[in-house]
């Protein structure tokens, strides 16, 4: 008996092709627009997420700003901190901004940073070609650098740059490696930067201070703790001022920035969803136009020996297929759109599983809700009424 | 032969605004197996409120109506549907055959609200197809047949649940005199084989071709032996 149903709705639905897909179109548009929206939300929150795990989500990051008195951290107060339980690492930074010459070649104005041996251990695919600084470069305070790549095709073009010296602040520097390219953000982004060792940094570049310490932690799940520890030991170093640093824990500023992300594609699938109604409300008038054609059909169907509740069945049958269909034309559409949207945007694509469902799903309870009103008003019809409207 | 159909003071009332119009008045009738009736009398004299009656597609204001001996009396819609599928089998000016769907779909329909299997249901329609004479017109649309072979279609979809009653209602009226004749003697063959048929008809030479003649005016029916 359902096989029956649908097949008769089944081919009322075949028999009024363009009806039919104009009735479809408004679902269409809302299912795709909210597997586009969801799944490119999502796409970028991977993409955005991973980038922000590479920096290191076992990560407290401080910086100092300092007071009049004392404008960083020095390496004592770098000892205090690697005393801290759950510290498994310090890469302090030093940083200043300069030019550099290779031979007559001038880059003005490159960002030279002062780094430590931790700061490559707890990247390993950082290196593109050479070495990297090592504890022993740290220590003895050698004149090395490693160059991003912005500044290998600057200044470097054609040639290879390991081995080469290049003048920071008047003082010559063998390069011992390469920088990997990275991608992302300009802001975390080390193709323009020179490193060496930040004792060589400390020592010779003027700069009198770390203003920036990553620390890397053994166990993340205790980061609060160690943040209260590092805290403590930053309020004794800049005397209680705590505007002269802040401490961010990198876990922290991850979760908040995917919830922020799931708020926004929750916010843009609900925009989305509107459409959906609206669709529903299309796909109710198509079948009140289609009773008020078939009146006869159902009077006749009636006289037949349909009970209501076949009519009804049948018509409840035809609006779920159609919003379902409608749906699943939407689900393709959606998702090329999404891909499309990602490749250009060079964000991740990633179709999730759920979002299908949640795309069928949603179409088919359309199809119920806004069926549901016509498919009773056919059930109800008077035969003899239904019969007389020839 | 057995009574299959009894109608006792069965009045039927409609509601115009705020009057009352009583268009069927205390009507009897008795049917047995294997009848053919003819119902005549001329528009608005209550012959389609008695044809609706008769069909179950609606309910007397007040009397007692038996059809094969269930009383009808308080039926809900969905058991009033059932009677309807196993015991009318309805034939209508109009034909009223779904013009999307072949003649063999058309018959097949009420078999499907009957619940048979779809094997059982194409062999049951072939065989009332052939039996109408429409052996070779199985898949055409209702617009490639002509009009008799339409009323053709919509007999052997009123037959095929082998009802007990066949209800036919001005079955000629959208039919030329030839044609029409070419109906009436289907069922005259029809009530050969045994069918019960009430006909529904304001023409007296249509009427004639049964063997029992009931007349209605205004609402009340009269019957006299016909010579």
């Amino acid at each position: 008996m359902l096989w029956e149903s649908i097949r008769m709705s089944w081919e009322n639905i075949i028999t009024n092709k363009l009806r039919s897909f104009l009735t479809m179109l408004g679902i269409v548009i809302g299912v795709a627009s909210i597997i586009a929206l969801i799944t490119i939300v999502q796409g970028a929150t991977n993409s955005i997420s991973q980038q922000v795990t590479t920096l290191g989500a076992n990560k407290i990051t401080v910086n100092a700003m300092g007071t009049p008195l004392k404008q960083g951290l020095n390496e004592e107060d770098m000892k205090n901190i690697s005393k801290i339980e759950n510290i498994k690492g310090l890469s302090p930074t030093v940083s200043t901004k300069t030019n550099i010459v290779y031979q007559d070649e001038i880059k003005e104005d490159v960002t030279v940073q002062g780094k430590n041996e931790v700061y490559f251990q707890s990247n390993t695919s950082m290196l593109q070609s050479g070495r990297s600084i090592n504890i022993l470069d740290i220590q003895s305070k050698n004149q090395v650098a490693v160059i991003g790549q912005d500044i290998v095709t600057a200044l470097f073009y054609g040639v290879n740059p390991l081995g080469k010296n290049l003048i920071i602040n008047g003082t010559a520097y063998k390069i011992i490696g390469t920088l990997a390219p990275s991608s992302g953000f300009s802001a975390t982004s080390n193709n323009e930067t020179v490193v060496i060792p930040y004792t060589t940094a400390l020592r010779s570049l003027g700069v009198k201070s770390i203003t920036a310490l990553d620390i890397y932690l053994v166990d993340t799940t205790m980061a609060d703790d160690t943040v209260l520890d590092i805290k403590g030991i930053l309020n004794a170093a800049f005397n209680y001022k705590d505007n002269a640093y802040s401490v961010f824990n990198m876990g922290d500023i991850i979760a908040s920035f995917q919830s922020m992300m799931s708020m926004m594609s929750l916010l843009l699938g609900g925009i989305a969803a509107i459409s959906l109604v609206v669709g529903g409300i299309g796909i109710m008038n198509m079948m009140l136009v289609s009773i008020t054609e078939r009146t006869t059909e159902i009077g006749l169907r009636k006289a037949l020996g349909a009970t209501p509740n076949r009519i009804q069945a049948q018509f409840l049958i035809e609006s779920i297929f159609l919003s379902i269909f409608g749906g699943l034309i939407g689900l393709i559409l959606g998702s090329l759109i999404a891909y499309i949207a990602s490749t250009l945007i060079g964000v991740a694509y990633s179709m999730q599983i759920s979002t299908i469902f949640l795309a069928v799903g949603f179409s088919a309870v359309v199809g119920i809700i806004f069926g549901y009103m016509p498919a009773r008003r056919a059930s109800r019809l008077n035969p003899i009424d239904a019969l007389r409207s020839l | 032969m057995t009574e299959i159909l009894k109608m006792e003071n069965i009045c039927k009332s409609y509601f115009m605004g705020e009057e009352e119009f009583e268009v069927l008045h205390n009507v009897s009738l008795s049917i047995r197996s294997g009848e053919f009736l003819s119902l005549l009398g001329p528009s608005g004299s209550g012959k389609s409120t008695m044809m609706n009656i008769t069909g179950c597609l609606d309910v007397p204001s007040s009397g007692k109506y038996y059809l094969s001996g269930n009383d009808i009396d308080g039926l809900n819609e969905v058991e009033l549907a059932k009677i309807r599928n196993k015991e009318i089998g309805f034939v209508f000016q109009s034909f009223q055959l779904l013009p999307r769907m072949t003649a063999l779909q058309n018959v097949e329909l009420p078999l499907i609200y009957t619940g048979l299997s779809p094997s059982e249901r194409k062999k049951r329609t072939k065989a009332i197809l052939e039996r109408v004479g429409l052996a070779d017109k199985l898949n055409s649309l209702p617009n490639q047949l002509s009009g008799g072979q339409q009323q053709r279609v919509a007999i052997a979809r009123a037959i095929v649940t082998e009802p007990t009653i066949l209800l036919a209602d001005e079955p000629t009226g959208a039919l030329d005199q030839k044609t029409g004749i070419q109906v009436m003697e289907l069922f005259e063959e029809l009530n050969r084989d045994n069918r019960t048929i009430i006909m529904i008809t304001h023409d007296q030479n249509i009427a004639r071709h049964a063997n029992r003649i009931v007349r209605i005016l205004d609402g009340y029916l009269t019957e006299r032996e016909e010579p």
